[in-house]
């Protein structure tokens, strides 16, 4: 419950943080790619102030032996750079290029009631699906032939 | 043309930074939408209570911010629909397989200084804008 009141709460934060600084309008983040053209470069200091906060917050959170709802951090461990990363990362900002929607900046942007936002939302979750659907039958492929 | 606006960015920012702070203080994970996504889609992660809390959190967070404040949130977008939904499959597609989006690889991976994360978030960034010189500059397009 208490859990659940928190996810809630931090959820509201990350809105209320991607609505003020502007990353839940499409025209302003296409702005920021326009480097030769209308320029804004408002989310370098979206991108500043959440690294900063966040860097010296994890430092803070990481020294404690476990969090306060769960027995463990969570924390992903491949160091490694692959061909999925890097092309699927790729295409992501391609598709970010188009629309101007980043996953974060258009689940608030589903807020303000926005049809374009809740046309990309329902978009990208068949993407997911699909790519996950993609990656699941290669994974059992792979299983069945060794 | 769209304003300029530094400080209400940084405020923003700082805000974004403060969730992932959090989230990792209560739940230990990494606030990132993708991952957060990825579990609420069948088949579904057996925490999925916690993701779908934090998703109500964000999707009500600008109605409450219009009705607490007299701070209007600006919205507009050039782009046309067709166009919206295409760039909406390659985002959900392009995110799954590099394993995160702006907020868990540009920010929370960022932060902790993970090279897949680097690479990731240099990578995305490139072909964003890359994708919009085209878009605009080489085919007049929005």
């Amino acid at each position: 419950m208490q859990r659940t009141f928190l996810a809630g709460v931090v959820g509201l934060i990350f809105g209320t943080g991607i609505a003020l600084s502007g990353m839940a309008n499409p025209a302003k983040v296409l702005n920021f790619f326009d480097v030769a053209g209308t320029w804004d470069p408002s989310l370098a200091f979206v991108m500043g102030g959440a690294l900063v906060v966040t860097a010296i917050g994890y430092r803070l959170v990481l020294r404690r032996a476990k969090p306060v709802c769960e027995t463990k951090f969570h924390i992903p461990t491949n160091r490694k750079l692959d061909l999925p990363l890097v092309a699927g990362s790729a295409v992501f900002g391609i598709g970010w290029g188009i629309s101007g929607f980043c996953p974060g900046g258009a689940i608030p942007a589903l807020g303000l009631g926005e049809a374009s936002a809740w046309a990309f939302v329902g978009a990208m979750l068949i993407g997911i699906f699909a790519a996950r659907s993609i990656r699941l039958a290669h994974g059992q492929r792979l299983a069945s032939a060794t | 043309m769209t304003e300029f606006t530094p400080v209400l960015s940084l405020l923003g920012g700082a805000l974004i930074g403060l969730s992932a702070v959090l989230l990792m203080a209560f739940h230990g994970r990494i606030a990132g939408m993708t991952g957060i996504l990825t579990g609420l889609l069948p088949p579904v992660a057996s925490d999925w209570v916690w993701r779908a809390a934090f998703l109500a959190g964000a999707i009500v967070a600008p109605s409450l911010v219009l009705s607490l404040s007299d701070h209007a949130i600006a919205f507009s977008s050039p782009v046309p629909l067709p166009w919206v939904i295409i760039g909406g499959v390659i985002v959900g597609g392009g995110v799954y397989f590099g394993s995160g989006c702006t907020s868990g690889h540009g920010v929370c991976g960022m932060a902790r200084l993970s090279p897949r994360s680097i690479a990731a978030t240099a990578t995305f960034m490139a072909t964003a804008i890359a994708t919009v010189f085209v878009i605009r500059h080489l085919l007049g397009g929005f």
